[in-house]
């Protein structure tokens, strides 16, 4: 009975003799009473749950979506200094502060932590946020679901955080190659944490994935035909095509993972006809569209900044349209090459290393663009467009790196070496990163009405920039000498001092992200003189700069047409006045609690799938199916916001317009 | 106010109601359920064969059960079919009569097929016993799964329709059910194809 209800589950499943998780610990454990204590005596729980937890206003979704990914993003890059620290100082007879088994989880959990819960959020937060004001919608298509996945991508960021201190997550690198995955090399928890926090975590992305394709197909205001859409919306629809068509076969890999491991099956084992590379092909067919996931949104992001601080359309858009289309496509002709040296011969291998070497010809297109823009433009060098140029630089020194490892016979050279890990960083960082930091400047004022402290952010643009150069050139040195990744000792003294160098910019991008955060904490207390009263701080281009900055809750009073690219541009070039009368009641869906309780349900079921708590997993997925089935006898899922409502928020819109301009 | 001069009209004055996406949505949604059984088939084409010395598709297969399972499943397509168009006539007592007869021969095929693998258990041939056995439990029990949730689904439809009859909102319901259910044939054809007339074969 014990057994059935608690499986695996012990006191010695806590961590109680590592003394860097006890402390992690206490202080979050104090942390989260702090915060708990804060909301009960400022009242809060009520307005939490209303406005937040239950709401499927996709501006609120997408704000939860960044703010989960910025979270994390504490957590992933805590990891990442342990692990810097780490290959700085074990070198000889000193063996660090890590022992493997510590350092090879925080590897894993690093690399996972920063994939599934820092660049997804933040890019899935972004695309919801933006997406349908851009393109002039109330909300997204499917306003519930939308909810329901972003609790399903904090259920599984919060396995994954539970990891830390019930038990332990994966020692096996990201991407949990067997047969060292398997049961028989893991027996333990670690492989079984990443799964359910994966698999909990991907069902969100992919219903939020066919939610924003359906959304930009079906709800774009009138007149905004296909190549009339802002470039964002446009790599939006091409990376939440690549979702709806990559997650898929994560799930099913992961499926099959953990059949392997719970059923005794033999997919991925040594032995009963098992194989072991079908796991790596699979995955990397997920793996390889998963990165242009999270850089086609980067790249939406640029090409909006871009067209907006040179003060000129967009060069190209066509071009720019075709080449993230090309770059879908093309993105799933390329996973092999994360394993040319498994030996699938040189005709194989070459087709591979060509394609991947092609796609390099659209995103250059791309880059190309982006200068072209700026030439003969009148550049403000704002924040966000700061961030822009970091990027093209950055940026296409690790596409080259890139097309080098394209090379097979350079590649069986340069695999698993530091050389690689410092390409996917260059692109990684430099892409995504910058790309999410300078969107979060640039749309920071649409969504709270305030912009982001300038002086700050110029702290962190820099100390980032720095910090990445300084933290990554060193890993290109040793990778091209032939050191391995994920080694936690080292025996030759001669390369340690290229360590320290990274471990030195590891500490300026640490000074970096805690620059952020005091932008935040400074732009929050400054936000009086910051404020933006027009709706529109940048001299915007697209539609979601015509409305208030926060916007109302229905987003437009009244639909736009779109006559243009760059419709808000056209609209202010025609002197367009903003309607004060004749609103109309606005239908919007109602909130609810339900994907909060079904994503939590899930969780719950994970985390007893996790131990073998066989009783309290089946009540879990007992009560997760009738919380689903009760869910959808609900019919009453929408109401009218009436027109006396939408008058006095555009009164008093109206009123502070005039009280500034 | 915003007519002043004979500019283009920049906003509607009525509300915009775009066209309803649920139904693009189930069949993105389907499609990514598509993309999971290819996984499954891929890995059933490559471990297929992999006996491991244990017993081979042409010992283990009893290919007039797996027949008669073929047809109750094909039959019950045609019997959701019947449905539709009771329900495109707006026959209520109809549609339900005719999903019932649906859901019926929905669970007799998953109870032959639970009969099937509790015989190749039995017979030690488990989901344990070779790769094979493996990708075979795995890609035939995925489906079942599909259609016993599909079975779920039909239930919950019938107390839906009962309580709110053919409102807009349920047909929709009964739609994406059908484009579910009729998915599930079609896949099955593939693994009938696949796994049992392939695999009889030497």
């Amino acid at each position: 009975m014990r057994e059935l209800l608690f499986g695996r589950l012990g006191w010695d499943a806590i961590p109680w003799h590592e003394p860097i998780l006890l402390g992690t610990f206490i202080g979050v454990a104090l942390g989260g009473v702090a915060l708990l204590a804060v909301i009960t005596y400022f009242k809060f729980w009520g307005a939490l749950w209303r406005d937040w937890i239950t709401s499927i206003d996709h501006k609120k979704i997408g704000i939860m979506y960044v703010i989960l990914g910025l979270v994390m993003l504490l957590r992933g890059f805590s990891d990442a200094v342990m692990m810097r620290a780490q290959q700085a100082m074990s070198f000889g007879d000193s063996a660090g502060f890590l022992p493997p088994h510590h350092y090879d989880q925080v590897f894993t959990a690093h690399g996972v932590i920063m994939i599934f819960f820092v660049a997804m959020p933040l890019v899935t937060g972004l695309m919801n946020f933006v997406v349908p004001l851009q393109i002039g919608a109330r909300d997204v298509a499917f306003p519930f679901l939308n909810n329901f996945s972003f609790w399903m991508t904090a259920s599984g960021a919060a396995l994954v955080m539970m990891s830390l201190f019930v038990g332990e997550f994966a020692r096996t690198g990201w991407l949990a190659y067997p047969p060292l995955s398997g049961i028989a090399f893991s027996p333990d928890v670690g492989v079984d944490y990443y799964i359910w926090s994966l698999q909990i975590a991907g069902v969100g992305t992919l219903l939020s994935g066919i939610n924003l394709i359906v959304t930009i197909v079906k709800m774009r205001a009138p007149g905004m035909t296909l190549m009339k859409m802002p470039v964002f919306t446009w790599t939006a629809l091409c990376t939440n095509v690549l979702i709806v068509a990559a997650f898929p076969v994560l799930t099913a890999v992961l499926a099959l993972l953990s059949l392997d491991r719970y059923a005794g099956t033999n997919f991925f084992t040594n032995t009963l006809g098992g194989n072991a590379m079908m796991y790596v092909n699979l995955i990397w067919i997920w793996g390889h569209p998963e990165v242009y996931i999270l850089i086609l949104p980067a790249f939406g992001v640029f090409s909006e900044i871009v067209a907006t601080f040179a003060g000129k359309r967009l060069f190209g858009y066509a071009s720019m349209v075709y080449a993230t289309v090309v770059i879908t496509i093309l993105s799933y002709l390329v996973w092999l090459h994360h394993f040319f040296t498994m030996g699938s011969g040189a005709s194989v291998n070459s087709f591979f290393g060509i394609t991947t070497m092609i796609i390099s010809i659209p995103t250059g297109a791309k880059i190309f663009n982006w200068l072209f823009t700026m030439y003969h433009g009148r550049i403000r060098f704002e924040l966000p467009m700061m961030w822009t140029i970091g990027f093209i630089c950055t940026f296409t020194i690790g596409g080259m790196t890139g097309v080098l490892l394209a090379v097979p016979p350079a590649d069986f050279v340069l695999h698993n070496s530091l050389f690689l890990v410092a390409h996917f960083h260059n692109v990684i960082i430099g892409g995504v990163v910058f790309g999410m930091f300078a969107g979060i400047t640039y749309w920071f004022p649409k969504a709270f009405g305030f912009r982001l402290d300038p002086f700050w952010g110029k702290c962190t643009f820099w100390l980032w920039l720095v910090g990445f150069w300084i933290a990554f050139t060193p890993l290109y040195v040793l990778g091209l000498m032939g050191v391995t990744r994920r080694l936690s000792h080292f025996d030759d003294p001669s390369l340690q001092i290229w360590f320290q160098i990274a471990a030195f910019g590891a500490a300026l991008i640490f000074l970096g992200i805690s620059c952020f955060i005091v932008q935040i904490i400074v732009s929050i207390r400054r936000r009086a003189q910051l404020r933006d009263v027009t709706g529109d701080p940048w001299d915007g281009r697209t539609l979601e700069w015509s409305t208030s900055s926060p916007p109302p809750a229905y987003n437009f009073a009244f639909t736009p047409i779109v006559h243009d690219n760059d419709a808000w541009t056209d609209m202010k070039n025609n002197r367009y006045a903003r309607p004060l009368e004749g609103f109309i009641p606005i239908h919007m869906p109602k909130n609810t609690g339900a994907g909060f309780v079904i994503a939590m349900l899930c969780a719950a079921c994970g985390f007893a799938l996790i131990w073998h708590m066989w009783l309290p997993a089946a009540a879990a997925f007992a009560a997760l199916l009738v919380s689903i089935i009760v869910h959808t006898f609900n019919y009453d899922r929408d109401h009218h916001v009436p027109a006396a409502e939408v008058l006095r928020i555009e009164n008093a819109r109206t009123l502070s317009l005039s009280g500034h301009v | 106010m915003s007519e002043t001069r004979a500019l283009p009209r920049y906003h509607l004055t009525t509300e915009h109601h775009p066209e309803n996406g649920t139904l693009l949505g189930f069949w993105l949604y389907l499609m990514s359920d598509c993309l999971v059984f290819a996984c499954l088939f891929a890995v059933y084409a490559v471990l297929g064969r992999h006996y491991a010395g244990g017993p081979t598709g042409a010992q283990l297969f009893d290919l007039p059960l797996v027949a008669v399972n073929t047809s109750l499943l094909l039959l019950s397509s045609i019997t959701y079919g019947f449905a539709m168009l009771a329900m495109k006539g707006n026959r209520l007592r109809e549609t339900l009569g005719w999903l019932a007869l649906t859901g019926a021969l929905g669970a007799g095929f998953i109870g032959l097929e639970l009969r099937e693998f509790t015989h190749l258990v039995a017979d030690g041939a488990g989901p344990q016993r070779s790769a094979f056995l493996s990708s075979f439990f795995t890609l035939v029990g995925t489906h079942g799964l599909h259609v016993s949730f599909g079975i779920v689904w039909l239930v919950t439809l019938m107390l839906q329709l009962g309580r709110h009859g053919l409102t807009a909102a349920n047909r929709r319901r009964v739609l994406c059910l059908s484009m579910f259910w009729h998915f599930l044939d079609v896949v099955w054809i593939g693994v009938f194809t696949v796994v049992y007339l392939l695999g009889v074969l030497p």
